[in-house]
């Protein structure tokens, strides 16, 4: 077998074949532990304080929670954007758009089911 | 035993590309010019898009829950938050630890790895057993999933990613055992990547559960 070109082509920590990079891989790993750690001590810390405006709590927890996500597809599921990632990069963002479609399609949906609803008194008043 | 040496271009001349990428090209893999992928990048892509579906199928359960706790937002338990953050330090544990297992049976460290594993089961287990607490205390409390709609699609939602914690423990007895039994052969490690690869899908669900279902019922 010819030598892996670039070292720097390659998923950190998924070479099956490269039990010298046990420190290197390890250090992957520490760094995302300790920045998923924050990003979860910065969740929990956001619905306590008060420093943080009342109706922008929300987004904060929207935007550490997309964050974490993106530390843990990096530094423990080592999507990459090394050639050998195009697929999963691709199959990823495909996943992304369904998900997308589905969470916020139904709560909009529903949303406008609601609003067009007859309002619950009105409604039991017609009923008697 | 090169294939890259063999390799001729289709593009002699090699437009737009210099020679340091198209070298790299040519012997990256994934891209299909330096030879078939290795067997653990297609396995594991075939074991990455299981999971993607399994996420689009999560989302689902997120949507129905949103929808269900617009509807009834006076019915949400007050939830132990510091509950919630140990079950949430527990897999993050966890899954740190099952990477570092990964490392170890890269390194082909069969003790290091089966105690690594062990760890990884363990605060696994700690997870579902706070998990647990927590359900048995709110049906306890006439909150269980037949007695609302918020209860409903709340453990729908968390009760899948409990079942998921269940059979990832389930998946984590047999690679320990069959590490054990048959060594680190590469079906064995190929084995042993789907499976941290499962392990941290279920921390990425459990991010969105605890950023959406417990700490958005705390926002002000």
């Amino acid at each position: 077998m010819s030598k892996r070109p670039q070292e720097d082509d390659a998923s950190p920590g998924l070479e099956l074949e490269a039990p010298e990079n046990f420190s290197r891989g390890l250090q992957s790993y520490l760094i995302g532990l300790a920045l998923a750690v924050g990003l979860t001590v910065a969740s929990f810390w956001a619905v306590r304080t008060n420093l943080i405006y009342g109706p922008g709590v929300p987004v904060a927890l929207v935007a550490f929670a997309i964050a974490q996500m993106g530390i843990h597809l990096v530094f423990f599921l080592h999507i990459t954007t090394g050639p050998d990632n195009t697929n999963n990069v691709l199959a990823l963002a495909f996943g992304v758009l369904i998900v997308g479609l589905v969470v916020f399609g139904s709560l909009w949906i529903m949303a406008n089911l609601n609003h067009n609803m007859i309002p619950m008194k009105q409604l039991m008043d017609m009923q008697r | 035993m090169s294939m890259v040496s063999t390799f001729s271009p289709v593009d002699p001349n090699r437009i737009g590309h210099d020679n340091r990428v198209a070298s790299a090209e040519a012997e990256a893999l994934g891209r299909g010019a330096g030879g078939p992928a290795p067997k653990y990048i297609v396995v594991s892509y075939g074991f990455w898009i299981f999971l993607l579906s399994d996420i689009v199928m999560f989302s689902a359960f997120f949507a129905a829950f949103q929808v269900l706790a617009g509807q009834s937002p006076d019915m949400a338990p007050r939830f132990d938050l510091d509950d919630v953050a140990i079950e949430t330090g527990c897999l993050l544990v966890s899954s740190f630890l099952c990477g570092v297992a990964a490392l170890s049976a890269r390194r082909r460290n069969l003790m290091a790895t089966e105690f690594f594993l062990l760890l990884t089961g363990l605060f696994g287990a700690g997870f579902l057993l706070l998990e647990l607490k927590e359900f048995t205390g709110l049906v306890v409390q006439h909150m269980g999933p037949a007695d609302g709609a918020y209860y409903s699609g709340f453990f729908a939602l968390v009760g899948c990613h409990g079942l998921h914690v269940t059979a990832g423990l389930l998946w984590l007895g047999t690679m320990m055992a069959q590490i054990w039994a048959k060594g680190f052969r590469q079906d064995i490690l190929r084995r042993l990547v789907c499976f941290s690869l499962f392990w941290h899908a279920l921390d990425i669900v459990w991010v969105g559960i605890f950023s959406f279902v417990y700490l958005m019922r705390f926002a002000p």
